[in-house]
């Protein structure tokens, strides 16, 4: 083993062992510096595997090997997912007051199983990996246990994305059918159909971990969790992985030749709807979720168009961006008691550097030039415009919906409060300094991130990735353009709030109606049929037979036994009979002599005369 | 080596059943020392192990028993049985440290569950079908005595139901062994010389025939639906130790009959029976955890799970069947898989009865409503069973997901309408962590005011048995490196 897979292997199972040891111990005092140091020693870690770029296995299945592999594509996100982690800690260490020992535990294997699945060049660890990291999203989705409503968000969040989990089950099946073994990168070469079938596996499996339509509802009740896990959530893991996972085998995609297009319309479909739905809500939470799904549609547009660069770039600018917005909406939510975007107008101008912070991360979310988002973004778009104008202008449409509801945020922030807001107060009123440090540290990303879908980065990352090297003056201009309109609409004009789209198009109401609860029912009569119908016939087959038996045993007594009998008594009745004549008297005997030779006379001359 | 393991128990259970003398705690200690002793002798078995070859067996003994029908005394092991004899030993032990608190006649608790340890272990050596059947009865009527004994609620109707159903199961069984000899030439009850010969080779009638018999006594001991509804209440009404040595060691008793007679027996009978096996195994998992699901007591609802879960491993065993070009591999991990699973439904499922015990000794009710908010009185309760919970709905990095994603992936290349019962995984994890919701989470209420937590025997018994499926999770060449051989050798003989 060489150094750097040494780093390599330390930096997914350091976070991994601690976090355990974290989630399961009760060191409360101690659990956010330990936790807080060793993602800091993952994040270095992180850079220098970057750099090096190892790659190891191990032994773990019959002809499946545990695989990870930093590539280029990984090489990029390793260190954001890392130092995200890191910085998002900082905060929960400033944040996050109660059973901090197993808070701080799950967010390590949740980063850990997160940098799992970047580096995963197999299925086997791929889908290790990808479930963990929903089963640790689920207990720390319902982290404060004690309401009901979050663990049940939880459970919503982990069956969702498990179901579109089950489609990397069936690309195993089909990676081992096809032959191609179970290498993603061998994936394309899988003989037909079986290479469709594992591609559309993969696929769906991302876009449900990715909240693409239609499994976006989850993601709605996964704000239940605390900020911090939100933070991560939307920014590095899981949700970020399933854009991630489409850019990785975004060859299998195109090799299919009906994956791409199909991959690209379900992203932009995605990004126009979920605009809507983020420009609809009334929850500053609620609308960064929906609007984390817009924005994964840009990064799924990306591998579906094949602009990898692109879509990697926006990946990481936007997990910056959205880390920043929801450490915002965290720390106001501790201090101000509330994330209703009504009882947070002005919010901003009582805590003026998370404001100014938060701002830039929404200024960035529109697309604004020059921040981040509206390169990485305009980077995806022009790729999406050689395959097909309707895919552009859908993009374009996103893109201004995505500088409406950004919009929203900013006027709110800053708007006057119609009253005192500090009397309306139930939080505690303070935002800490562990609290607003990683907050300039996003912020900076927000700003200057888009260089890697720029010149001279944008090249390189072309060349490394894969996706155009040149960027389109007249296209960056267009998409400016249109994100200044949208913003300043939205501030100025206040644009109306479509409310149809306020309760995310009902899909969660959708989904219970049209399989759980068809699901339970089903449950439901299945055991009433195991219980009455399977069941009470063996009962009723036992009992048959002891009905027999009692059956047999009343003919046993009845029937032969008295037949027997019967037949005793008659046979007794006839030795009474035969003993009758049997008088000891003389006379008798000789009457009884005569009367039988009479007998045998007659008989006998009976017979003569008849011949 | 082999009958040491075998009949230590045995001779122990004898000498205690007839000491009328022994004290209660010498005899708890008696079967936690036993039992410990067994699991370090698999464990030497273990080390020492090396791969025999096709169809042969390691450390195999061999002594003339009824010569009239060519029957003997014929014990050894393979890849296929070994990981089964050494999850046997640790459920063992786990009950006997799980029981070290028992006061209800712990002397002859002893002594019937030493008994039941030794022909456990016999039926999982048995290299000749009369002993294998000798071994399987016998553990029948263990487990009659100790559900009759040491049940509560309805455990004498149950117990009963239990006995008549499996007994009756294994007279079909001992019909299609009598099957197997009268067909066989020479006329023998020996496995390894059955395999060799595969008699009834050129008669499908006849060999669906006593495949048939076979199949339908393993599969009431599985159970496959619908030979199951003899399981919930046996499991309901058993003491814990009861059903963690039910549902772990004599379920297993069943599947692993597929693959030590019934498969390398009878390979044409069952690959043209292949396809109804198929259907039983997706009919099992889907159905079975679509049952559970609807279940509100635990202990039933963990019962149907098992249902679910042996499944799979039929669903697998018949893929094998299917003999298709270029799919010995994917034939070989679903193997492998079923193998897998039945290690890791022992120990997961064991360690879910026992918690379920907790409950029902501490509250007296399973009732899962009655509950609510147990994991602030009970916190490390609530974190050893969301683990098996999480366990048992087979989640990457325990035993569970090693088993279920080669069954799937094994199953689906062979069958690819195996994916209809992909649906099956999805169902479990919603029952379990529906069944966590409500038994952990909210305002705490109910029964679990004032719930004692577990404390350190409870612990050690249960707490190994999940680290052994997190062993197996996260490095599962320390199991698959002894089966995956003998799931070729099994591949290539049914392929026959």
């Amino acid at each position: 083993m060489t150094g750097a897979q040494i780093a390599l292997v330390t930096m997914v199972a350091l976070p991994a062992v601690v976090g355990g040891v974290l989630a399961v111990a009760r060191t409360e005092r101690s659990a956010a510096p330990i936790a807080v140091l060793t993602a800091g020693v993952a994040t270095v870690l992180a850079v220098f595997t970057a750099a090096a770029r190892p790659s190891t296995s191990y032994p773990f299945l019959a002809g499946a090997n545990f695989a990870l592999n930093v590539d280029a594509l990984a090489a990029l996100i390793v260190p954001m997912i890392a130092a995200v982690t890191f910085l998002v800690l900082v905060f929960a260490a400033g944040n996050i007051r109660r059973s901090r020992s197993r808070f701080f535990g799950l967010m390590l294997l949740f980063s850990s199983s997160a940098l799992v699945t970047a580096t995963a060049a197999s299925l086997p660890a791929l889908l290790f990996a990808w479930e963990l990291m929903g089963a640790t999203s689920y207990a720390l989705i319902g982290f404060w246990w004690r309401d009901s409503d979050r663990v049940s968000a939880g459970l919503t969040a982990f069956i969702t994305t498990r179901t579109a989990d089950l489609g990397l089950y069936v690309a195993a099946g089909a990676a081992l059918a096809g032959g191609a073994g179970m290498d993603l990168a061998s994936l394309s070469s899988a003989a037909d159909p079986w290479r469709d079938v594992a591609a559309a596996g993969i696929l769906v499996a991302a876009l449900g971990k990715a909240a693409q339509l239609p499994f976006s509802f989850w993601l709605s009740g996964a704000m239940k969790g605390p900020s911090p896990v939100s933070a991560l959530l939307h920014s590095a893991a899981m949700v970020a992985m399933g854009g991630y996972l489409l850019l990785r085998i975004e060859p299998l995609l195109a090799s299919t030749g009906w994956g791409g297009p199909v991959t690209a319309w379900v992203g932009v479909g995605t990004a126009v709807l979920m605009g809507f739905v983020a420009l609809g809500q009334r929850d500053f939470k609620q609308l960064l979720a929906a609007s984390t799904v817009a924005q994964l549609g840009f990064v799924v547009l990306a591998a579906g168009v094949g602009a990898v660069n692109g879509g990697a770039a926006h990946l990481v600018a936007h997990a910056s961006v959205k880390a920043l917005l929801f450490l915002t909406a965290g720390a106001w939510l501790s201090a101000v008691g509330t994330e209703e975007l009504e009882s947070l107008r002005g919010v901003a101008r009582r805590w003026r550097v998370v404001g100014v912070a938060a701002t830039a991360g929404a200024l960035a979310l529109a697309g604004i030039a020059p921040l981040s988002l509206w390169a990485t973004k305009d980077s995806v778009l022009t790729v999406a415009l050689v395959s097909s104008p309707f895919l552009y202008a859908a993009g374009l449409v996103a893109g201004a919906l995505s500088a409406a509801y950004a919009g929203k945020l900013v006027w709110t922030m800053w708007a006057r409060p119609g009253t005192d807001w500090e009397i309306r107060s139930q939080g505690t009123g303070k935002v800490t300094a562990l609290e607003q440090a990683p907050l300039a540290a996003f912020a900076v990303g927000a700003v200057t991130l888009g260089v890697l879908a720029l010149p001279p980065l944008l090249g390189v990352l072309a060349d490394a990735i894969g996706g155009p090297a040149e960027v389109s003056i007249g296209e960056l201009a267009v998409s400016a353009g249109i994100a200044v309109v949208g913003l300043l609409a939205m501030v100025w004009v206040r644009a109306p709030e479509p409310r149809w789209a306020l309760e995310w198009f009902g899909l969660e109401a959708a989904a219970h109606a049209v399989v759980v609860r068809p699901v339970l029912g089903l449950a439901r009569a299945l055991a009433w049929f195991d219980d009455k119908v399977v069941d009470r016939s063996l009962t009723m087959l036992s009992g048959a037979a002891y009905r027999l038996a009692l059956t047999a045993a009343w003919a046993d007594i009845r029937g032969i036994d008295r037949g027997v009998s019967a037949i005793a008594i008659r046979v007794g009745r006839l030795g009474q009979l035969a003993r009758s004549p049997q008088t000891g008297a003389i006379h008798q005997y000789f009457l009884q002599t005569v009367t039988v030779l009479i007998a045998a006379v007659v008989v006998w001359t009976l017979c003569t005369m008849m011949g | 080596m082999l009958s040491l393991i075998v009949f230590l128990p045995l001779v122990i259970a004898t000498v205690v059943a007839l000491v009328p003398g022994i004290r209660p705690a010498a005899a708890r200690w008696v079967w936690v020392v036993i039992s410990a002793a067994e699991v370090v002798l698999v464990g030497i078995l273990w080390v020492g192990y090396e791969d025999p070859g096709p169809n042969k067996l390691a450390f195999d003994e061999q002594v003339p028993w009824i010569p009239g029908v060519n029957s003997s005394y014929h014990v050894g092991v393979d890849g296929l049985s070994l990981p089964l004899l050494a999850m046997t030993t640790v459920i063992f032990l786990a009950a006997a440290i799980y029981a070290l608190k028992n006061s209800d006649r712990p002397r002859t608790q002893t002594a019937l569950f030493l008994f039941l340890e030794g022909v456990s272990l016999g039926v999982f050596v048995s290299a000749d079908l009369i002993v294998f059947f000798v071994f399987f009865d016998l553990s029948i009527v263990g487990m009659y005595f100790v559900i009759a004994g040491w049940g509560h609620g309805n455990a004498a109707r149950s117990a009963l139901k239990f006995f008549l159903y499996t007994f009756l199961g294994s007279l079909a069984l001992l019909l299609g062994f009598i099957g197997l000899y009268v067909f066989s030439d020479p006329h023998t009850f020996d496995i390894l010389e059955l395999v060799a010969s595969t008699p009834l080779k050129n008669d499908p009638v006849a060999g669906g025939v006593v495949l048939t018999a076979i199949v339908v006594g393993l599969a009431v001991k599985t159970p496959t639906v619908p030979f199951h509804t003899w399981l919930p209440p046996a499991h309901t009404d058993a003491p814990a130790t009861g059903s963690a040595v039910l549902a772990g060691v004599l379920l297993k008793m069943g599947t692993y009959g597929f693959v030590r007679i019934a498969m390398p027996i009878l390979p044409e009978a069952w690959q043209n029976w292949a396809w109804p096996i198929i259907i039983v195994g997706m009919v099992s998992v889907l159905y079975g955890a679509l049952v559970a699901l609807a279940q509100s007591n635990l202990k039933r609802m963990i019962a149907y799970t098992s249902v679910n879960h042996m499944g799979y491993i039929i669903l697998a065993l018949g893929a094998v069947g299917l003999v298709i070009d270029d799919t010995a591999q994917a034939r070989s991990v679903a193997v492998t898989g079923a193998i897998v699973q039945m290690v890791s439904h022992g120990l997961i499922t064991a360690a879910l009865f026992l918690l379920a015990g907790l409950m029902q000794s501490r509250a007296q009710t399973y009732d899962m409503d009655s509950y609510g908010g147990l994991a602030a009185p009970a916190p490390r309760f609530a974190a050893l069973f969301a683990i098996a919970s999480f366990a048992s709905l087979g989640l990457p990095g325990l035993s569970g997901f090693i088993a279920e994603f080669q069954i799937f992936a094994g199953s689906i290349a062979v069958a690819p309408i195996a994916v209809l019962a992909l649906p099956g995984i999805l169902i479990t994890a919603a029952l379990f962590l529906r069944a966590l919701q409500r038994v952990f989470a909210g305002p705490t209420q109910g029964l679990s005011i004032g719930f004692a937590d577990l404390h350190g025997r409870e612990l050690w018994s249960i707490a190994p048995l999940l680290a052994l499926s997190l062993l197996i999770g996260i490095v599962p060449q320390t199991i698959l490196g002894v089966i995956e051989p003998a799931s070729a050798v099994l591949v290539n003989i049914v392929g026959r």
